[in-house]
């Protein structure tokens, strides 16, 4: 007798089925895959634009089956809000590493979340400069050794790592702000809850909205990605608490 | 139809609302700050979108979205801001979107001056950014002109999905005259299918200028240029002003055209004929007019509000038929008509 199984897991339909370019142990796979499985939940394939600028980032329209941008570095909150002004009725999203989100677009971040524009941004904390080879980060931790900090990070020479996510919560356009990770399941479960949440306020029209995933570079941490999940857990989180910062207020 | 008095900077924010711009970014600098501000008050009433961005930088980048994403768009700034615009100006460029800039100069180096200044031209007319490109670029010397070469900014820079440069100086912003709005019917543009818009019912688009294979990367850029070529071939504009019988010709383009103008009557007077070729396109520049001109008359002058920038332009299209002589004033300077005379009789009364 022929049973007919249940299908219970498969490839989000938004998630091309080609291998990425991310390293053995990089977090990135698995937040493409979140922010597909997203995009499939809300039913917004067919209406959904990201904007992915310079960095590893930068290579996610190959991932995702929805039209993108490819922008330049730092900039992709100002291109992802000429696109919603033009098409309000479109999800929006960026996509960005460290060094794009926190130190060469850091205008463009602030004044996207204090504006309070209705786009979403995924920004992946992963404490390093990855596509160049592993030069230190506006996020470094202190101590940290990069190829830029060699002796690890000094705060009288290269100042303090900065928290993105406590920064916008000050803003009053910022609307869903979150911080999460993707060193574990337990945490992977709620980054993509979190995800869902900042799309989510988005949708509704309610305003600017962030998830920093805090993620692990195992390739220019010169660890293995078992070591790698371990220093997020360790060292990350402990700099980098995660949690909710801030809500949509429903009316 | 009613004429109304206007500035420049009004005139050319009226005439891209009448080219059915809906979107306009960007960010205060002086003489400019008339089209922001027209613009902030006008594209309400039109149902566009008026936003001041935080930075040059971010504003080209918003044009860089909303083009993208199909929209007529403009952004104005004056030298400074410019600049700081050309890093998004080269990936427009590179992910081959239409836009319009305009340019309204002033005085530079670094923060320069405030007074009007032709010292941009390199910058606008032999690419600005990095990368293999040129802009479009259009001078207007009236209010008028502006009027209808911002209209057309529009339509090229959809026809070769390039930015369009419209390039005027303090004086074209802050002037008034008296202008008119003609109704006109838009050429047959090609559809935007490249445009992201939410991929429903068709393969997803992507707008980029990477391309990390090196052999694609050089044809993407042959592509670009194929596009320059094409612009070199029909869009050049020129205006040649009694060349006809003239034994000297005075080449300027903008602000400073008009003055040398004036010039020629009082040149005519002394019975110095004296002529005008001003380029209206300083990219593609009219080489082809200066050379032909060049076959009968030996003596040309440049004027500029620079120390010399279109007048290597000149000599190229020259190309050594006759001697070329250039007189221009900097930081602010405009030069008086009278100047031009002075500097055009010396010339002609040199023995060649």
């Amino acid at each position: 007798m022929q049973v007919e199984m249940e299908k219970v897991f498969t490839r989000p339909k938004t998630l091309l089925p080609v291998s990425t370019h991310y390293c053995p142990g990089c977090g990135h796979g698995i937040m493409a895959r979140i922010v597909a499985e997203v995009i499939d939940e809300f039913e917004v394939r067919e209406k959904t634009v990201g904007v992915a600028p310079v960095g590893c980032s930068v290579l996610l329209y190959n991932y995702l089956d929805i039209d993108m941008y490819e922008a330049a570095h730092g900039r992709a909150p100002a291109v992802a809000t000429g696109c919603k002004r033009v098409h309000p009725e479109l999800v929006v999203f960026t996509y960005q590493g460290d060094g794009d989100f926190v130190s060469i677009g850091m205008a463009e971040a602030i004044h996207a979340a204090a504006r309070g524009e209705k786009i979403t941004t995924v920004f992946i904390n992963n404490a390093i400069y990855g596509m160049t080879g592993g030069q230190m980060a506006p996020t470094t931790l202190l101590g940290q050794k990069t190829t830029t900090s060699p002796m690890g990070r000094k705060p009288e020479q290269a100042g303090y790592p900065i928290r993105m996510s406590e920064l916008l919560s000050t803003l009053d356009g910022a609307t869903y702000i979150a911080r999460v990770a993707v060193s574990s399941p337990k945490h992977i479960i709620q980054a993509k809850k979190a995800v869902k949440k900042a799309f989510g306020t988005q949708i509704k029209g309610l305003g600017y909205s962030m998830v920093e995933v805090l993620s692990q570079c195992p390739t220019d941490w010169h660890m293995t990605p078992v070591e790698a999940t371990k220093w997020v857990e360790e060292k990350m989180i402990s700099y980098y608490p995660l949690g909710e910062f801030k809500t949509p207020k429903e009316s | 139809m009613v004429k109304k008095f206007m500035t420049g900077n009004e005139a050319i924010a009226e005439a891209a609302i009448q080219a059915g711009c809906r979107h306009f970014f960007g960010y205060p600098i002086t003489p400019q700050n008339e089209i922001p501000e027209y613009m902030s008050k006008r594209m309400p009433e039109v149902g566009g979108v008026y936003l001041q961005a935080e930075s040059e930088v971010a504003a080209i980048n918003m044009l860089f979205g909303a083009a993208g994403a199909g929209a007529r768009v403009m952004t104005s700034s004056s030298s400074p801001g410019i600049s700081l615009m050309q890093e998004g100006i080269s990936y427009i460029v590179g992910a081959q979107l239409p836009c319009v800039i305009v340019n309204i100069m002033r005085g530079g180096p670094g923060l320069g001056g405030i007074q009007p200044s032709q010292s941009d031209y390199f910058q606008a007319t032999k690419g600005g950014g990095h990368g293999d490109y040129h802009l479009l670029v259009l001078a207007p010397h009236t209010i008028q002109e502006a009027v209808s070469l911002t209209m057309d900014a529009f339509n090229l820079a959809d026809k070769y999905r390039n930015p369009v440069l419209v390039l005027g100086d303090g004086y074209m912003g802050q002037m008034m005259e008296p202008v008119e709005f003609k109704k006109t019917l838009p050429p047959k543009l090609p559809s935007k299918d490249w445009a992201l818009t939410g991929a429903k019912g068709r393969p997803a688009n992507l707008i980029k200028s990477l391309y990390l294979n090196p052999k694609e990367l050089e044809n993407h850029n042959l592509e670009i240029n194929r596009k320059i070529q094409e612009m070199i071939k029909n869009e050049v504009r020129v205006e040649n002003h009694l060349t006809d019988d003239a034994e000297v010709i005075i080449v300027a383009y903008g602000t400073v055209a008009r003055i040398a103008k004036t010039a020629l009557k009082v040149l005519r007077e002394k019975d110095i004929k004296a002529g005008m070729i001003r380029p209206i396109t300083v990219f593609p520049f009219p080489y082809e007019t200066l050379n032909k001109v060049a076959e009968t008359v030996n003596k040309f002058l440049v004027v500029e509000m620079s120390l010399g920038q279109m007048v290597e332009d000149v000599k190229l299209g020259v190309c050594g038929k006759a001697e070329v002589r250039f007189y221009g004033r900097t930081g602010g300077m405009v030069p008086n008509y009278d100047e031009i005379v002075t500097e055009t009789s010396k010339l002609v009364k040199e023995a060649s």
